[in-house]
């Protein structure tokens, strides 16, 4: 190790940081050899954002030690020197979307006191040209997609001329093909000797990108260790701290005798987004709906929920019609509704746990009108212990939980009024390994309690629960699938790759730059759920 | 409030109630300007023996209760997350339409319409104010535009209809049923005070325990959050608009009644000590934040101020100067007595 020291890209030793009375990082450490793709996980609020914080010059060290390539840290403040050193893609976007590529790459970094407009699009051209990122530098941010902007930051981020990094969950906003693309791009990057940190919570990311994995835990370095050989269930059991975790995900047990159609649909479309769809969601049966980011499978649970008028169709719950286009009724014909972005659409952050988890039955909480402190409390309580939220108690303000006790928070909102269906869009979306699991458990509890549930996601993990999965691409169901199915073949129907079903051989209309596998994404540990 | 890095309270037990509702942070910054009332108090009382007088004190609280009402129909505004720059000009233009439409079309100096019978005048001036707040909500719910320029847009636009319904003249010989509420007193203390106090208590109820007032927090919050929970976020906000502008003209009746005239600057300029309260009251301009309480001690702060300097003899001259310089100094202390960043 103590020759590691000068020769790593990033060595960091002892470093304590506290933000008020929370430790955020107690005596951690970390070391990224150059040309190495190291990952870092853990838990949400296990101090990975601290330890980028402290590693990228944003957040000062109370105490401990870093080095880059052997040369102590810059200057704190010099931005400069930092920028050279180190280089960040955050999780989330760090470009201005009104300003041009060519200005979001050399934000802040003109160079001259004047702007010579010909000049800087030209340098961006080279910049990404340098790194194969095919974007017109004229071009608005706000008019590319996801996948593209991010490669203008890592361009932008590299530009600097720093030989290490950090990307802090780079694949939460992709789609599948977007990921791929990305690792392709990161391999090319690490074959030029660039050293990369990469966070992220899907390990399958991890064992497919990285040589090296470091788990921390409660603010502390838990584990580091070569990743080929590496037990997935010892890096969980890093992670969360406890020995076996059991079966994480058990594959469903038998065919269950499904009940009477809970929801159902008839022709419901809408344009641009969906075309005609007949859905049936039983009582006790979890159905999945699994599409790529923009399959329009958010925009069917949306129209469930109420909150997207569909042009045509109609929706029943128990067999009653349901007026489409109108929250109050969805909610009150029984449709339980989980957001897919529980910052934008799911939390009120500044209010309480307790609000938030009521904010569907304020009508239940007190006579005419009236809302009773009391009841609410006791209310929210009961949805404390049965969803198992981690809190300091109901008036605890939900922006001060962790990612996954929030989501639970969504989820006890969506069902405090004991839905006929629950509809989840994403319901893991960006929390850790144990909450996943916890909240999918819920899910299904839902249903075997008599209720039905559909998940809406791309993740194949939140699909894994469900009794049968319909794939869904372009707006049209072109699959669908019972319990117990490949992982590839969901993806490739997922993809659109139509032909792919029963087949290994790569058959689909994919461009030359897809890596090999489109499956390659989410197959974690599921060896056994395989017949 | 928002911790950046969240403990993920691993130590922390969910279940049985660990103790009783407490009274946590939040509910601190309600109080923080208790002390600043009790300093200004102690101020005044060494600045001027005339401060610690019945007859200075019960001023001082009826001339916050005009700005008060502004500031209560501002902070439902505020707390929704929308803003209404348009409530200082509804305070005058709601009286001078309802007084038109009443008042006798000859003989006065004023001529009115004698369209209606005089005791109409209040439910016509409220009406009018209720109807102000709707077209404001038709602008910034039904036609999106931005909702700061469009009051704005309206605040010029009433004081100007004001001015020329009234020739820019001020309004005397108001109907004694009109000018009742502003100028009695019940229990040897000006009825406005009451019905103020009455409708800061109504309005903080129906915040704490009613379904919608509840709302208007969750919608100011995170609209989509609010939507997405079955909240109907524009009927609501609609509604909070429409109550604000028949509080302003609520308030343009007890000024009236107070001053026993309509003046045409009747409310101009107010504006800025109606956000000037309610921030330093700790209602937060991004919305979803703030109590009616905390709002109510901003305005006393700003009004007790206010008459402190005037007992102290500051030359008139210089009063604009000294409000203006008062407003930030407050604004300053409120933030860091709550220890919150106003936003």
């Amino acid at each position: 190790m103590a020759a590691d020291d000068r020769t790593a890209a990033v060595h960091a030793e002892g470093i304590v940081k506290r933000y008020g009375p929370t430790l955020a990082l107690d005596g951690a450490r970390l070391t990224v050899r150059p040309g190495e793709a190291h990952a870092l996980v853990g838990r949400n609020g296990a101090g990975k954002s601290t330890l980028v914080a402290v590693l990228t010059g944003m957040a000062r060290p109370d105490a401990g030690r870093v080095t880059f390539g052997g040369a102590p840290a810059p200057g704190w403040g010099d931005t400069g020197a930092w920028r050279r050193t180190v280089a960040c893609v955050y999780q989330k976007s760090m470009t201005v979307p009104e300003l041009t590529v060519a200005e979001n790459l050399f934000l802040g970094f003109q160079g001259t006191r004047t702007i010579r407009w010909r000049a800087l699009r030209e340098r961006a051209r080279e910049l990404l040209a340098g790194y194969g990122v095919d974007v017109d530098p004229a071009a608005r941010i706000k008019e590319l997609g996801v996948e593209q902007r991010q490669f203008v930051e890592i361009a932008r981020a590299l530009s600097g001329g720093a030989r290490l990094i950090i990307l802090d969950e780079p694949t939460a906003r992709l789609d599948a093909a977007g990921i791929d693309r990305l690792f392709g791009k990161l391999r090319e990057l690490r074959a030029r000797g660039v050293a990369f940190l990469f966070i992220s919570h899907h390990l399958q990311e991890v064992h497919e990108l990285c040589d090296t994995v470091t788990v921390f835990r409660d603010a502390r370095h838990v584990l580091t260790a070569p990743v080929p050989g590496l037990a997935e269930e010892t890096l969980v059991a890093a992670m969360t701290g406890e020995e076996a975790v059991g079966p994480v995900r058990q594959p469903r047990s038998g065919p269950r005798t499904a009940g009477e159609p809970v929801l159902r649909t008839r022709q419901l479309a809408c344009e641009g987004h969906f075309a005609p769809l007949d859905l049936t969601v039983r009582a006790g049966e979890v159905v999945g709906l699994a599409g790529a980011t923009a399959s329009g499978t958010t925009a069917i649970g949306e129209t469930l929920a109420g909150l997207r008028a569909p042009d045509g169709g109609r929706i029943a719950v128990r067999g009653r019609p349901v007026r489409t286009g109108s929250v109050p009724h969805a909610l009150a014909a029984g449709i339980g509704y989980v957001p897919e972005d529980r910052h934008r659409e799911g939390l009120v952050p500044g209010r309480s746990v307790a609000e938030n988890a009521t904010l569907t039955v304020a009508d239940q909480l007190g006579p005419a009108g009236t809302v009773l402190p009391s009841r609410t409390r006791a209310f929210a309580r009961r949805m404390i212990a049965a969803l198992d939220i981690r809190t300091t108690g109901p008036g605890q303000p939900v922006s001060g939980l962790s990612g996954g006790n929030q989501q639970k928070v969504v989820i006890a909102r969506a069902l405090a009024r004991e839905p006929a269906v629950l509809v989840a869009v994403r319901p893991t979306n960006g929390v850790d390994v144990k909450s996943k699991d916890a909240l999918l458990n819920v899910v299904r509890e839902v249903a075997d309690g008599g209720s039905g549930a559909l998940i809406v996601s791309d993740e194949l993990d939140d699909l894994r629960v469900c009794d049968r999965v319909l794939a869904v691409f372009h707006g049209r169901v072109t699959a669908e699938f019972a319990a117990g199915w490949h992982d590839h073949a969901l993806v490739a129907a997922m993809e659109g790759v139509a032909a792919a079903a029963g087949e290994d051989t790569g058959t689909g209309p994919s461009g030359p730059g897809r890596a090999p596998a489109p499956d390659a994404r989410n197959t974690q540990g599921t060896e056994g759920t395989a017949p | 409030m928002t911790g950046t890095v969240s403990p993920p309270a691993a130590d922390a037990v969910a279940g049985p109630p660990r103790r009783r509702p407490r009274v946590g942070p939040a509910r601190w910054r309600d109080f923080s300007l208790v002390p600043v009332i009790f300093v200004l108090g102690v101020i005044g009382f060494i600045v001027s023996p005339a401060f610690l007088t019945r007859d200075n004190l019960v001023g001082v609280v009826q001339q916050s209760t005009e700005l008060g009402l502004l500031v209560l129909g501002e902070a439902l505004i505020l707390i929704s997350g929308r803003m209404d720059l348009s409530l200082e000009s509804t305070i005058g233009l709601a009286p001078v339409l309802a007084l038109w439409l009443v008042m006798p079309a000859h003989g006065a100096r004023f001529a009115g319409l004698e369209l209606l019978p005089a005791w109409t005048a209040i439910p016509l001036c409220l009406a009018v104010g209720a109807a102000i707040g709707a077209v404001n909500g038709f602008l910034v719910l039904v036609l999106r535009v931005n909702g700061f320029i469009a009051t704005l847009g309206m605040l010029t636009a009433l004081r100007g209809l004001q001015v020329g319904i009234s020739q820019g003249q001020s309004i005397g010989h108001v109907p004694e049923s009109f000018a009742y509420l502003g100028k009695a007193d019940w229990l040897g203390v000006p009825a406005a005070v009451w019905i103020c106090l009455a409708l800061f208590a109504l309005g903080g109820a129906a915040l704490g325990y009613l379904r919608h007032g509840r709302a208007l927090y969750a919608i100011g919050g995170n609209p989509e959050a609010a939507r997405a929970a079955g909240i109907r976020v524009d009927r609501l906000t609609w509604l909070v608009l429409a109550v604000g502008g028949l509080l302003a003209a609520f308030a343009g009746i007890l000024y009236t009644g107070h001053y026993g005239a309509v003046s045409a600057s009747q409310g101009n300029g107010w504006i800025f000590q109606v956000f000037a309260a309610a921030v330093i009251g700790g209602i937060s301009l991004k919305g979803g934040r703030g109590t009616l309480f905390g709002a109510l001690t901003g305005v006393l702060t700003l009004q007790l101020v206010i008459n402190v300097m005037t007992l102290a003899g500051v030359p008139p001259l210089w009063t604009q100067f000294l409000n203006g310089m008062i407003i930030i100094v407050a604004l300053v202390i409120s933030r860091f007595t709550s220890g919150e960043k106003q936003d």
